[in-house]
């Protein structure tokens, strides 16, 4: 369960990002979460994955509190959650098989172990058969699903995606979309911002409205 | 421990490949470190080579204490018991005055000699000290001349204290040296660790949305600076191994005419192993300075 308190997050120099947020989203729910630029959703995103601490409120993931977490205990909150970012943010240096891979490298995954998953990975996002490619080489659609590959690999019970369409022509980001609600269906907790919530409509999910760092609208 | 012996694995094989992806960066870090920390290596050797040939060409320095002309028997074995017993002293050497007549007619004075009715020389004793502290040196020479019938203690002692000295002022600018040299080894990993963090910059924020911890992320920057510090610790032994060989030769003929022999020893298995310690360690410190300083404000 991701629950926000009260949120409010004012960046040095005086401007608010959100100003007091407060909502549920339960364990197994996927939820779409919109607004215009600058509504605050990037900003949500990211005190959920603690890349930012609110300026005063409560994030609880999980039953944990992560608005005062220790910067040592962060890593492992983030081990539990699948982060997926507007940029596919890949390491063009490394094939896909070694990008998918490196989440289980930094938690010491036995390699044979973590061949297996990263293969199931990317057989989830339909690239099977493509490990051995550079990133460069593929299209903006399969970036970004290598990106996903990489945030599913460690079996997260929650994956978060900012944007995750942002690039993409209609019909990679219908897929995308498609495969963010089957990853729902087995159990994960699913929260993507997007500012085009029709990808999403046919999947019925839970909607969180920003506007100027307030929250619009909560709905089931 | 299993997983963090297989993490520092991951982490050395990291550091190799980016040292063996710039080569040529790697080599001339590598010539860099390597002929800073030969300079002191080669002082250290050049030292340790000088004082052993100072022991082989003078041998250890020795007291002659010469009895009075009118010392009798008694007197003599009134000495030889003294110094017997003294704890102080490695050794002694009695030498009567008939035997050192003989010497001296054999070093060629004979004919001087033979015009001689008497023999002027007196009996004498050599003694060596236990330890080769100047101090030790000047303490024998003050009991020695109080004793009874002992007329004169010839000690030279001058060369010793010179030798100490020069020996002293030598270690102690190898010291700086290599203090001095050291640090610019450091700085030299300070800034490649920098270059590299930049480098990878993309690469550790990544890391850190996928959980990375600060160590996880740290321990390959250690293992660069680490490595790169041996690498130039082999070419810092390799300089001197190779001057000692050049040099070997021509310091052989030279000691030669001053009728001795000796051999230039280059560095020993614990000469190498501290010096390639020493660069690991410099290497380590310029890493994990570079590290602390440069990669805070990216472990947030």
């Amino acid at each position: 369960m991701i629950v926000f308190e009260e949120v409010v997050k004012r960046y040095p120099g005086g401007y608010t990002a959100l100003a007091g947020v407060s909502f549920e989203i339960p364990a197994g729910e996927l939820t779409v979460l919109s607004g215009h630029s600058g509504a605050g959703k990037s900003t949500l995103l990211k005190l959920i994955a603690a890349i930012e601490r609110p300026t005063s409120g409560t994030v609880r993931i999980s039953g944990q509190d992560v608005s005062g977490l220790r910067r040592r205990a962060i890593p492992y909150l983030r081990r539990n959650l699948g982060l997926v970012l507007q940029e596919s943010r890949l390491l063009y240096d490394r094939n896909v098989f070694d990008n998918v891979m490196l989440p289980l490298v930094i938690t010491g995954h036995p390699p044979r172990d973590a061949a297996k998953r990263v293969a199931a990975a990317l057989d989830r996002v339909g690239l099977a058969g493509r490990e051995r490619e550079m990133p460069a080489g593929l299209s903006g659609g399969e970036q970004q699903r290598v990106a996903i590959a990489r945030a599913i690999v460690n079996r997260p019970s929650i994956l978060i995606a900012d944007e995750p369409t942002a690039h993409l022509d209609t019909a990679y980001a219908a897929e995308i979309a498609t495969l963010f609600k089957s990853f729902n269906a087995a159990g994960v907790t699913v929260l993507v911002s997007t500012h085009d919530d029709r990808l999403f409509a046919r999947h019925q999910p839970r909607r969180i409205v920003l506007g100027k760092g307030l929250l619009i609208e909560a709905a089931a | 421990m299993i997983n963090w012996f297989s993490l520092h694995l991951r982490a050395f094989a990291l550091a190799l490949r980016r040292l063996v992806a710039q080569p040529l960066g790697t080599l001339l870090s590598a010539l860099v470190v390597g002929i800073a920390l030969s300079l002191p290596a080669a002082g250290y050797l050049l030292l340790d080579n000088v004082a052993s040939l100072a022991r082989g060409v003078s041998g250890t320095p020795e007291i002659s204490v010469f009895m009075a002309q009118d010392a009798s028997a008694t007197d003599i074995d009134s000495i030889e018991k003294r110094l017997r017993a003294d704890g102080e002293l490695a050794g002694y050497r009695h030498v009567p005055k008939d035997e050192a007549l003989r010497q001296l007619e054999h070093s060629g004075l004979g004919d001087v000699l033979g015009g001689l009715t008497s023999n002027p020389l007196p009996d004498a004793f050599i003694v060596t000290p236990g330890s080769d502290d100047p101090a030790a040196y000047e303490r024998l020479h003050a009991r020695f001349a109080a004793w009874p019938g002992v007329a004169h203690v010839q000690l030279d002692s001058a060369w010793v204290k010179r030798l100490h000295a020069l020996l002293g002022l030598g270690q102690s600018a190898v010291l700086l040296f290599a203090g001095l040299l050291g640090f610019a080894l450091v700085i030299v990993t300070f800034n490649t660790i920098r270059l590299q963090i930049l480098t990878q910059r993309h690469e550790i924020d990544v890391s850190r949305l996928l959980g990375a911890t600060d160590p996880f992320i740290r321990r390959p920057f250690y293992w660069f600076g680490t490595l790169q510090g041996l690498l130039g610790g082999g070419v810092a032994l390799a300089t001197v191994w190779a001057t000692v060989q050049a040099l070997r030769g021509p310091v052989a003929s030279l000691a030669e005419t001053y009728g001795a022999v000796f051999t230039l020893s280059g560095p020993g298995l614990h000469e190498s192993a501290a010096i390639l310690g020493f660069a690991a360690s410099l290497g380590w410190l310029g890493s994990a300075i570079s590290v602390r300083r440069h990669l805070a404000e990216r472990l947030t």
